[in-house]
């Protein structure tokens, strides 16, 4: 069972501490992480990130390519009903409604870093569930050896899509390990909330150890496959964006350094800071690469 | 009167700023508009010929205040990528500035403008000599060109908007390489 380092209180902005006390306690979840939050979070050092900051600051170029679009843009778009097609190498291929699919696995939170390719992070909490939980009841054949996944493509709602930035729909894809990986979930929520729309509502991926643009949004299609599945950035700049896309300050990306990043949220003056290695989740996911030339296989 | 108004935009920014107004990454906002601003009081330096000689407005009084204007929006915008973004770490300013071609080619295109900044004052046309102030501040157009290449260069994707601003620069460029026969 994966143990995050991070506290609650790493992420809990002032305002919402006391109602996310009583959330707490009305969930009986107990409050004994309240007391020793704050203290870890001087530890770390690490500053909070309100939801408004998670929620204004999206990468979603299907809502625009600006940071705030997608938080201006995405409310038109209707996530219930949701419709999840499920193909490819699995026993029990579909198109399912998402809220039938998912009902009856039971959520928790989980907080992680996250950093972006373009080397800012925040720090988030995740409402979600772990990803081989929901592969368990597709039957995934032994044949498969990685998992596809592809955004909605709703050009009615979406006005990105009418450019041609990216090749849409969005698609992405882990090796099958990695998407087995207890730490890799589908996230359906933001500090007990219902995931925003520009956030990658209903369900999007969220893979902590990986650059941000592996963490899918809004999910319509998983597909178990064969062979190795090209993602939409690998295929728009194949030497920038790799399939593995594991946060590496080793490895810059060419036209910029991985080496540190800009903490959102840290004022003017707060924030750089080095980055880690799988971004600090090395001692779960590193051994998933050994023997890997991770220069290679960035 | 221009510089004031000039400013305006830059004052305006200072105070978004302070009111917390610079959206949820300010470093990033403050950096880009910054350069936004240079770029395009830069290229605006560029049309006053153009229009002169296209509509007969004459506008030439104004040029200088542009340029001046374009090159300090341009100093605040390396300030603060220097101390707020890049947070005064030399060690991955050095290492930045060696690697990425977008920096060197922004850092080249703030050179070139220095010794134009510098003999902006009407005494240095008289020192000079019209034809040598004349023939040193044609690097204007590689600058420009450079700037808004940069711009081009650290975006993502190729964004309609950087590049409407290179192609505003090459088309400015672009007349007066029509315009110039003998350099």
């Amino acid at each position: 069972m994966f143990k995050p380092d991070l506290t609650r209180a790493d992420v809990t902005p002032e305002r919402f501490w006391l109602n996310r006390r009583k959330l707490i306690a009305a969930l009986g979840a107990g409050s004994v992480a309240g007391g020793f939050g704050l203290r870890a979070a001087a530890q770390e050092g690490l500053e909070p990130n309100t939801w408004e900051q998670i929620t204004n600051y999206n990468n979603f170029y299907e809502f625009g390519i600006g940071k705030e679009d997608p938080a201006q843009n995405a409310g038109d778009m209707s996530v219930d009903p949701w419709r999840v097609t499920v193909d490819g190498l699995v026993d029990n291929p579909d198109e399912y409604a998402l809220d039938e699919l998912i009902s009856d696995i039971p959520t928790e939170e989980r907080i992680y870093r996250f950093r972006c390719v373009e080397a800012w992070s925040m720090v988030i909490p995740w409402n979600g569930f772990e990803l081989n939980k929901l592969l368990a009841k597709f039957g995934v054949q032994p044949e498969a050896k990685y998992v596809a996944f592809e955004t909605a493509l709703l050009p009615d709602v979406m006005e990105g899509v009418q450019f041609p930035v990216l090749d849409w729909p969005y698609t992405e894809g882990l090796r099958l390990d990695e998407a087995m990986h207890p730490l890799t979930i589908m996230a359906t929520g933001i500090y007990g909330r219902q995931i925003p729309n520009q956030n990658g509502a209903p369900m999007r991926l969220v893979v902590p150890w990986k650059y941000g643009f592996k963490s899918i949004k809004s999910i319509v299609r998983i597909s178990l496959v064969a062979e190795q599945p090209i993602n939409t950035w690998q295929e728009s700049a194949p030497s920038e964006y790799g399939f593995y896309a594991n946060v590496n300050p080793e490895v810059d990306h060419p036209r910029w350094s991985q080496a540190t990043e800009r903490v959102i949220g840290a004022g003017f003056f707060g924030g750089r800071i080095d980055t880690l290695p799988f971004n600090g989740y090395g001692n779960e996911v590193a051994a998933l690469y050994e023997g890997m030339d991770l220069r290679e296989n960035f | 009167m221009v510089y004031l108004l000039g400013c305006v935009p830059g004052i305006f920014l200072l105070l978004r700023g302070m009111s917390g107004q610079l959206g949820i990454d300010p470093v990033e906002t403050l950096e880009h508009e910054l350069g936004l601003l240079a770029l395009q009081f830069l290229l605006g330096s560029l049309t006053i010929t153009p229009i002169l000689r296209f509509a007969r407005i004459n506008l030439l009084k104004f040029r200088r205040a542009l340029g001046l204007l374009s090159f300090g929006y341009l100093v605040l915008h390396l300030m603060v990528w220097l101390v707020l973004d890049q947070q005064f770490r030399l060690d991955l300013i050095t290492a930045e500035l060696a690697k990425r071609a977008y920096l060197i080619v922004g850092l080249i295109s703030f050179t070139l403008l220095v010794p134009l900044a510098a003999t902006s004052w009407s005494g240095a046309v008289r020192r000079m000599g019209a034809k040598g102030w004349v023939r040193l501040h044609r690097i204007v157009y590689l600058a420009t060109l450079l700037g808004a290449l940069h711009f081009v260069m650290q975006e993502k994707v190729w964004s309609p908007e950087s590049l409407s601003y290179l192609a505003m620069a090459i088309l400015l460029v672009g007349v007066r390489l029509l315009w110039i026969r003998a350099w």
